[in-house]
């Protein structure tokens, strides 16, 4: 049986550039895509703390309509379905990267934004009332003391968060993304070494996925020192 | 009269926790408010810095009608210092910071006069060796020590105290009772709300005992302490002491 097993892994070597240059792309999309989605979860995150009901009703239904599909559709969506109507209005298309960073962006922003209330809604009352009680207003009292605080709450979960839209990544495969999935899929199609391209892959978002988990680890341990 | 507080009413929902409250304090009096939990007391020390909204009625600080929309809240609160319960320190800051924050942030000062100001402060709470200190090193009653230096760093007219003594543990209420004492020395103007009554008795220049929202029965220590008029200021002295 495991005479007619015949695996060359000099194939992944070979094709190392190739791949490489997916790794690019697939840190680009993530780390761009997060950054964006970052500043969107912060916003709508407060949206989703906020009294006015306006704001309130807003970010809830941006939460509810992102976290209720999937980021599959949404890609497909932006890349075909939002280019389509670009192409016969204004006669432009988005590329498949700027796609992927703005499928990643919106998805990990509603996402982001769970994280954002539930970490400013975790920190207690009492905080804000000795804030204001001493004559700091709403503002200010947000961003002395409850944002620093409820932010070292954010970590262990944005760093989940981080992980599962750079693993999302692998899925803009589907719109021609350059990333590191697509060019393994490619070496697969010319060389037929599924088995050794995939571990190859598979292995390397491994590298990525565990890097962010020990830097994040890191920042945890030295928030805990301060 | 520093505070004067106009049949005050306040409503949570169809629940009335203060029903019609007149009271007045003159400046650097100690007023302490007893009265069994749930009787407002500490409902109605919340509206003196406007932390829970009034149903009705009319309060004036320092010559701030709370109760007008055109008042400056923050303006006033930083007149009136609170001490909490649960002391409410910050806890990504060191004592220092704690007591920096309002005066450096809110009032604009340099950060080097309001060190020097709050390091005076922590001295005088006994704690200056614990200024770079954060609260969770701190015990109980040193957080509440920090809490009332944190307080008075804004300059207030009036200290108001919520229970300050009743989270901690029995051999730490001297101290925090000690700093509170001193305050009152100097003259400051407080409401106290409190159970530990050998304080009122000590300290207060009167004692207002409150039941089911209303002020039952208000006089000087001694007076309600050896002879309470009232039934109900009765039955809760009977009970407590």
């Amino acid at each position: 049986m495991l005479e007619n097993l015949n695996l060359d892994w000099s194939i992944p070597i070979n094709s190392m550039p190739l791949l490489l240059s997916g790794i690019k792309w697939t840190i680009i999309i993530a780390a761009v895509g997060l950054f964006f989605g970052f500043i969107i979860g912060a916003v709508v995150g407060l949206g989703r703390t906020s009294k006015n009901k306006l704001l309130f009703w807003l970010s809830t239904i941006y939460v509810e309509a992102i976290r209720g599909t999937p980021i599959l559709v949404q890609a497909l969506y932006l890349y075909f379905g939002v280019n389509q109507v670009l192409q016969q209005t204004v006669g432009f298309r988005i590329g498949s990267e700027t796609a992927g960073i703005i499928a990643i962006a919106i998805n990990s922003g509603a996402y982001i934004a769970e994280i954002v209330r539930g970490s400013i809604q975790s920190i207690e009352k009492g905080q804000v009332e000795a804030g204001r009680s001493l004559g700091l207003s709403s503002f200010k009292t947000f961003y002395y003391i409850v944002w620093p605080q409820a932010f070292k709450r954010m970590i262990p979960p944005l760093g989940n968060q981080f992980i599962i839209s750079l693993k999302d990544t692998s899925l803009f495969a589907v719109i021609a993304v350059g990333e590191l999935l697509r060019q393994g899929q490619m070496v697969v199609a010319t060389t037929f070494a599924a088995f050794e391209i995939y571990t190859v892959v598979g292995l390397l978002y491994l590298v990525l996925t565990l890097t962010i988990s020990l830097v994040l680890r890191r920042i945890e341990r030295r928030l805990e020192v301060d | 009269m520093i505070i004067t507080v106009d049949n005050l009413h306040k409503k949570f929902g169809d629940l009335e926790v203060l029903r019609g409250i007149d009271c007045q304090v003159e400046e650097r009096e100690v007023v302490c408010v007893i009265g069994p939990s749930g009787s407002g007391k500490s409902t109605f020390l919340r509206c003196l810095n406007l932390l829970e909204s009034v149903t009705s009625g009319k309060i004036v600080i320092a010559g701030h009608d709370l109760t007008d929309p055109k008042t400056n809240i923050n303006q006033v609160r930083t007149e009136v210092g609170m001490v909490f319960q649960q002391f409410n320190l910050f806890p990504h800051m060191t004592a220092l910071q704690n007591v920096t924050l309002a005066p450096v942030k809110g009032r604009g000062h340099s950060k080097e006069k309001a060190e020097q100001e709050a390091l005076a402060l922590l001295d005088k709470v006994g704690l200056s060796d614990k200024a770079h200190v954060h609260p969770s090193r701190l015990s109980g009653g040193q957080m509440q020590r920090v809490a009332i230096a944190r307080a008075l760093a804004m300059n207030p007219k009036i200290m108001l105290f919520d229970e300050p003594t009743s989270a901690l543990d029995p051999e730490l209420v001297g101290e925090v009772l000690e700093v509170m004492k001193d305050l009152a020395v100097e003259g400051m103007t407080m409401v106290v709300v409190t159970h530990e009554m050998g304080f009122a008795r000590e300290v207060a220049d009167r004692v207002i005992f409150m039941d089911f929202g209303v002020i039952v029965e208000e006089n000087a220590p001694e007076k309600i302490f050896s002879n309470p008029q009232n039934e109900r200021t009765k039955a809760f002295l009977n009970k407590i002491l």
